[in-house]
């Protein structure tokens, strides 16, 4: 028992310092990539404009049950008038970053980790260390780039959505006035605020994209598991140790910024 | 560092050895590639001929032994050397290994794009040249999965061809082709070498295209070189390893005829 926990253990700290090691690699590869430029805006387009539906769908009911929830609680202690602050700080600070994070590797990190295992598989990769073009500055950089992109601009996006969402159901569903909603909203939105979601929009962009690039680009190396098995099982591990990565981050990025 | 003279091979492997878990794939291999030849490695199925492959492209790193390009070694740990040998070499995969991300003209301009400094009317002119002269002119702008597997080999042999390499790496360049398109595939390289000079390993099973079309011949068998020579020394030999490789389709024939016949079937061989 104890000596399995041991092997665990050095293993997970293995796995990190070569994650470590692989992101490092990914992002100081994008200098001197050649025709970068392309690849970036297509990763662009993968992680952040095909992801858009679930994103804005995850906000509004989120701002909606938020809002809900958010009204009967405040008005019990004659509080409703602050609605609005309570959505706006919950979105901005936690559940923006956080939940757009989530959706974006439930979307794009999840195929993102295929398509990698894919081409590792095919040999795809191997044919461009073949060529002479290094897979990491090719593949890796164009889409850990991407993520510090996208990811801020999502979860800003998603706090709009969400705040849409939270006036809908206050003010058109319920009968808090608009006018108070959105005064309050404005009221309480300051930039330190908006610079956490920033930040916790890199970090964790950086952290999923760079989780479901290393998962995908060493799909061969998984034992007990070879070709599509191998790529579903990088696939699976990739989404849950981004998930929870997000949700670990968050505390510590939280405790150091509160 | 100097380049080595102009007698010395070009490509050589020194007592090379690779194992996976238990299993040795290769044991021992130490080959010589001469500047301007073709070296065909021919063997039965997992005898380790694509490991050995691998391992001169530097995509498998050996457990022991050396590569030698030009008389330089390469090596996981030699980056600069690994670096000059790809600008110089390609390599055609045996199941092609295109990017199906990409059209075929994307594919086939890839490495110049990556790797060159051309200018873009250069590019453009060579990627059509190569479509062209591999029959895919009109396929361009298909993706890889659009094409037949016959096309999809002839558009990893343009991308191999493309770069002008002085040392092309053939993984069975003729695996999924009909007799046509395979006896095309030697005369275009044939073609090519002679156009080009490049050097040539081609790891094959197509015994009478291989002896027709390279110089040197290399039987690898259970992990080592079991016979090395020219063509006409290896239609010579009476080695029964060699015999029995090189006596296989007559063999088949005979089985074919007896089956028909309705007589006893020769023993099979091994299959390895």
């Amino acid at each position: 028992m104890l000596s399995a926990l041991g092997h665990a253990t050095l293993r997970t700290i293995a796995e990190s310092g070569d994650f470590a090691r692989f992101t490092a690699r990914g992002f100081s590869s994008a200098i001197g990539s050649r025709r970068l430029g392309r690849r970036l805006v297509r990763a662009v387009y993968e992680q952040g404009v095909r992801c858009i539906p679930v994103i804005v769908i995850v906000g509004l009911f989120t701002g909606l049950v938020l809002g809900l929830q958010g009204y009967h609680t405040l008005r019990d202690f004659g509080a409703s008038s602050l609605l609005g602050p309570l959505i706006a700080n919950s979105l901005i600070r936690e559940l923006a970053p956080v939940l757009a994070a989530l959706m974006l590797v439930g979307q794009a990190g999840s195929a993102l980790v295929a398509e990698l295992g894919i081409q590792r598989n095919s040999e795809q990769i191997d044919a461009l260390e073949t060529m002479g073009i290094d897979p990491y500055g090719f593949l890796v950089a164009p889409r850990l780039l991407a993520a510090l992109i996208v990811y801020p601009i999502m979860a800003a996006f998603f706090a709009l959505i969400g705040l849409v969402g939270g006036w809908l159901s206050g003010s058109v569903l319920l009968p808090l006035p608009a006018s108070v909603y959105w005064a309050s909203v404005h009221a309480s939105i300051d930039l330190p605020d908006v610079g956490q979601l920033v930040v916790k929009a890199l970090v964790f962009g950086a952290l999923t994209i760079g989780l479901c690039c290393h998962n995908g680009f060493n799909a061969h190396r998984r034992s007990g598991s070879t070709g599509a098995r191998a790529v579903s099982a990088s696939t699976t591990r990739a989404v849950v140790f981004s998930s929870i990565a997000v949700l670990a981050a968050d505390y510590v990025i939280t405790s150091l910024l509160v | 560092m100097p380049d080595a003279p102009a007698h010395a091979p070009l490509l050589s492997t020194r007592c090379l050895r690779k194992r996976f878990g238990e299993r040795v794939v290769l044991a021992d291999v130490s080959l010589e590639i001469a500047r301007g030849e073709v070296l065909a490695v021919v063997g039965k199925s997992g005898t380790g001929k694509s490991v050995l492959l691998k391992c001169l492209a530097g995509v498998l790193a050996p457990d022991s032994g050396s590569v030698l390009f030009d008389g330089q070694p390469l090596g996981r740990g030699r980056p600069a050397a690994l670096a000059a040998f790809r600008r110089r070499c390609s390599y055609l995969f045996q199941g092609n290994a295109l990017l199906d991300s990409l059209t075929a003209w994307e594919n086939v301009a890839l490495p110049l794009e990556q790797t060159t400094l051309l200018p873009k009317a250069e590019i453009r002119e060579r990627v059509a040249d190569a479509l062209r002269r591999l029959e895919l002119e009109g396929d361009a702008r298909r993706y890889p999965s659009q094409l037949s597997g016959g096309m999809q080999k002839r558009l990893a042999l343009a991308r191999a061809l493309v770069t002008r390499p002085e040392l092309v790496l053939f993984d069975e360049p003729t695996a999924g082709l009909d007799p046509l398109r395979r006896n095309a595939v030697f005369t275009l390289i044939a073609h090519a070498r002679r156009e080009f000079g490049f050097t040539a390993v081609v790891v094959t099973h197509d015994l009478p295209e291989a002896l027709a079309a390279c110089d040197h011949l290399a039987l690898l068998d259970r992990g080592r070189i079991h016979f090395s020579g020219t063509p006409d020394e290896f239609a010579a030999t009476a080695d029964p390893v060699v015999s029995a490789f090189r006596d296989s389709t007559a063999a088949l024939a005979r089985s074919v005829a007896a089956l028909r016949a309705g007589g006893p079937l020769e023993p099979a061989e091994d299959l390895g």
